[in-house]
């Protein structure tokens, strides 16, 4: 099996999907003979041509609703928005078009084959406009579907299955990991469900739920957790919209601990709706209460970015809380 | 207005192209027909000073970002005469409302360097406090509005701007700068659109220099640039060399005195070129020539204000070496000072996002606090600025 990093996955995954279904087109800032600024588009410009993927003027409330008249028209337009700080441009066009075409229409007309893919998250040095994980604004919004991949395996598996998709999905790709995440991705086509959570460790004692980029960080929390014989289960959510609450509930009516953890700021943040969830369906059985370790309600900030992001050592002390409750 | 015609009249805007307005050629000369701006000595030799620092400056940090010692940079080379021209033509005290590859104009008003180096390695002095990435400056002094980097929302805030300068009478002005490329953004269109429906003092300057990180002029717009869309706002509007500083200045000059006197909008479009790589994480081979690149050098802007000002007297070899040098120096000694002081105080994390600190966020600051006292060494600038004791070693713990 061959090794690829996030980047190398993704470009593979959009690379298949064009080759078998010549309605697939990829747009966006730089994405056509520069590849995009972090290269996931490389060579399908020379590839499968100039018409089927292609740079779009510098306009996000464009190519998003440029791409949902290309959806509704019956292609399937892969729109890259640069970063997911520039996404709000084309806010309007998401929350009102996208996820409400099919609604309003009575399913007249739909823009399921919409992807929009976008770069989200910190720990780059990005500062205050390049860093930041706007996935609560997208929750908060029916129609949409909401997938956020945590390394090369998963990120091809879940493009395919969000470009094959039924409905419109936002795709957030956590970009520190874009080549720092590194591992073995079949060649061939496969899929990983949406609106699957994936248990990925098993554990009796707590519970720990994240997406994206935390999931490493969680996993470094988890193994300090177990030198002191705390036996952590760790769940993937993998999609953010529609999630997958039955998994966290099964596991949380086992471990009697939840922690959830993202990098966008705690007020509003999607934590609070898996906490609320979790609660309602699991209060008999918790042993504490639901913690949360996110971003603070601030701005993203530059220099001090490690004091702001959720890491491992903030993770294992709310472990630490969790099991001295 | 109604004007009838009874066969059918497609019009595509190919009917006339955009003149563009020179004074200077590259060898420093007066065009025939070309009238020397009124611009006195000293006038143009801060112009031109401007210009040169702001070169020196470019290279000197573009050095140290690959060094290492800078995270992020980007240069404003073979810009220089289109964003200092313009600010010359300007009051000090109208605003200026930039994109962000305008360091030209803040040198051009007395930014010292030691204030750009406090904000490109986001030290304590930083008024932007360390969380803007380097380049994002801003100056309430020098009426420099903090650089955000969400592209053309900075255009239709001028139009508001300037709205509030008509109505206050102090008679000044707000010009903006902004790319091609941010002019395909419908802030941009809004903008203009709002200036000219309501009469505002406002100058649109568009940076036209070819690219869009790689996305060429011609992949951005099927018409003769961006000068036309003014005629569909009814806006004066003058596309000048922006590789001449001579043009520029003059083209502003009088904008600026539409603008103020008219209390109307001008749109002005600067043809140039970005001769080096759009920013330090970029690399133009990627994506064009350097043939393309070596044609653009031949008409070097900062070249054809030296040769002018020579020839005029009005400056020297002498004075070229020795303040080339002088600045040089000055960037060097100045960033060894920058890089040694302190980050920000950890509290600037949780300060300026409300008037005042919210009790929920004095919450988190308080558990962060209490966080960072357990592990000091994991976080060596909070812990620094809490005054812990921490072992520096460590100081590259974690990933980033
Ligand atoms: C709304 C938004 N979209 C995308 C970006 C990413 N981005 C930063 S600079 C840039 C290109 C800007 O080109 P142009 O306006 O022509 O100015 P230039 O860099 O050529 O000076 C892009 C796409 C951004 N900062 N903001």
């Amino acid at each position: 099996m061959p090794t690829m990093n996030m980047l190398q996955a993704i470009n593979n995954a959009l690379d298949i999907a064009m080759a078998e279904d010549d309605k697939v087109i990829c747009f966006g800032e730089d994405v056509g003979v520069f590849g995009g600024v972090f290269r996931a588009t490389s060579h399908l410009q020379e590839k499968y041509g100039k018409s089927r993927c292609f740079n779009t003027p510098l306009v996000e409330q464009g190519i998003i609703g440029f791409a949902n008249g290309l959806a509704a028209q019956g292609s399937v337009p892969v729109a890259e928005i640069q970063f997911a700080d520039y996404i709000f441009p084309a806010f309007d066009q998401i929350v009102n078009e996208s996820a409400k075409f099919r609604y309003r229409s009575g399913d007249l007309f739909n823009v399921g084959g919409l992807t929009i893919r976008t770069p989200y998250g910190g720990g780059i040095a990005g500062g205050l406009y390049h860093s930041q994980s706007p996935e609560a604004y997208f929750t908060h919004t029916p129609g949409l579907k909401v997938v956020v991949p945590r390394n090369p395996y998963q990120a091809k598996g879940l493009l395919l299955a969000a470009i094959r998709d039924p409905d419109p999905v936002l795709f957030l790709e956590p970009k520190r990991l874009y080549r720092a995440s590194v591992g073995e991705v079949p060649q061939e086509d496969y899929q990983l469900p949406i609106g699957e959570a994936e248990v990925i460790k098993e554990g009796t004692d707590m519970t720990l739920v994240g997406w994206g980029a935390q999931m490493e960080v969680i996993g470094k929390a988890v193994e300090l957790a177990e030198e002191q014989g705390i036996a952590c289960e760790v769940i993937d959510l993998r999609t953010l919209l529609p999630w997958d609450a039955d998994t966290v509930v099964e596991s949380v009516l086992k471990t009697g601990r939840l922690i959830v953890s993202h990098e966008a700021p705690l007020t509003g943040g999607f934590a609070g709706e898996i906490a609320a969830t979790i609660q309602e369906r699991c209060f008999l059985y918790l042993e504490s209460p639901i913690a949360r370790v996110t971003g603070l309600d601030t701005p993203f900030p530059l220099v001090l970015e490690k004091e702001y992001l959720p890491d491992h050592l903030k993770i294992f002390e709310a472990i630490r809380e969790s099991v001295n409750f | 207005m109604t004007n009838y015609v009874h066969q059918p009249l497609f019009m595509t805007g190919d009917e006339f192209s955009m003149a563009t307005f020179s004074l200077l050629d590259p060898e420093g000369e007066l065009y025939e027909g070309a009238k020397e701006p009124d611009l006195p000595r000293d006038h143009a030799r801060r112009l031109y000073q401007a210009m040169l620092a702001t070169r020196i400056l470019d290279e000197r940090m573009m050095a140290a970002q690959r060094q290492g010692r800078l995270s992020f940079y980007m240069q404003s080379t073979g810009e220089e005469a289109a964003v200092v021209g313009a600010t010359a033509a300007l009051d000090d005290a109208d605003m200026i409302m930039a994109q962000y590859r305008e360091q030209g104009a803040l040198m051009y008003r007395g930014f010292s360097i030691d204030e750009f180096m406090n904000q490109l390695f986001g030290n304590e002095l930083d008024y932007g406090k360390g969380r803007q990435m380097p380049i994002h400056y801003g100056s309430r002094k020098l009426h420099y509005m903090t650089i955000s980097s969400p592209l053309a929302t900075q255009i239709p805030q001028a139009t508001g701007y300037a709205y509030g300068q008509k109505l206050a009478g102090d008679g000044h002005c707000t010009l903006t700068f902004f790319g091609e490329g941010a002019a395909s953004e419908g802030d941009f269109h809004a903008a203009l659109n709002m200036a000219s429906v309501h009469q505002v003092p406002v100058i649109f300057f568009c940076r036209n220099n070819g690219y869009a990180i790689s996305t060429p002029s011609t992949e951005q717009f099927a018409a003769d640039g961006i000068a036309p869309r003014a005629f569909g706002y009814h806006m004066h509007v003058i596309r000048v060399d922006g590789n001449d500083a001579l043009a520029v200045y003059e083209a502003t000059r009088q904008a600026r005195q539409i603008a103020v006197e008219q209390n109307k909008p001008v749109l002005i479009e600067a043809m140039s070129y970005r001769l080096a790589a759009h920013s330090s994480s970029d690399d133009p081979s990627g994506y064009r020539a350097k043939s393309e690149e070596e044609a653009w050098r031949l008409k070097d802007p900062i070249l054809r204000m030296q040769k002018w000002l020579l020839k005029k007297g009005w400056w020297s070899e002498e004075e070229e070496t020795s303040q080339q040098e002088t600045l040089r120096r000055d960037v060097l000694d100045t960033m060894k000072r920058a890089e040694k002081r302190s980050p920000p105080p950890l509290e600037s994390l949780i300060t300026d996002v409300y008037a005042d600190i919210t009790p929920e966020l004095q919450r988190q600051f308080d558990q962060l606090k209490r966080h960072i006292r357990r592990y000091p060494e994991a976080y060596p600038r909070g812990a620094r600025s809490l005054d812990l004791e921490v072992n520096t070693s460590t100081d590259s713990q974690g990933e980033a």
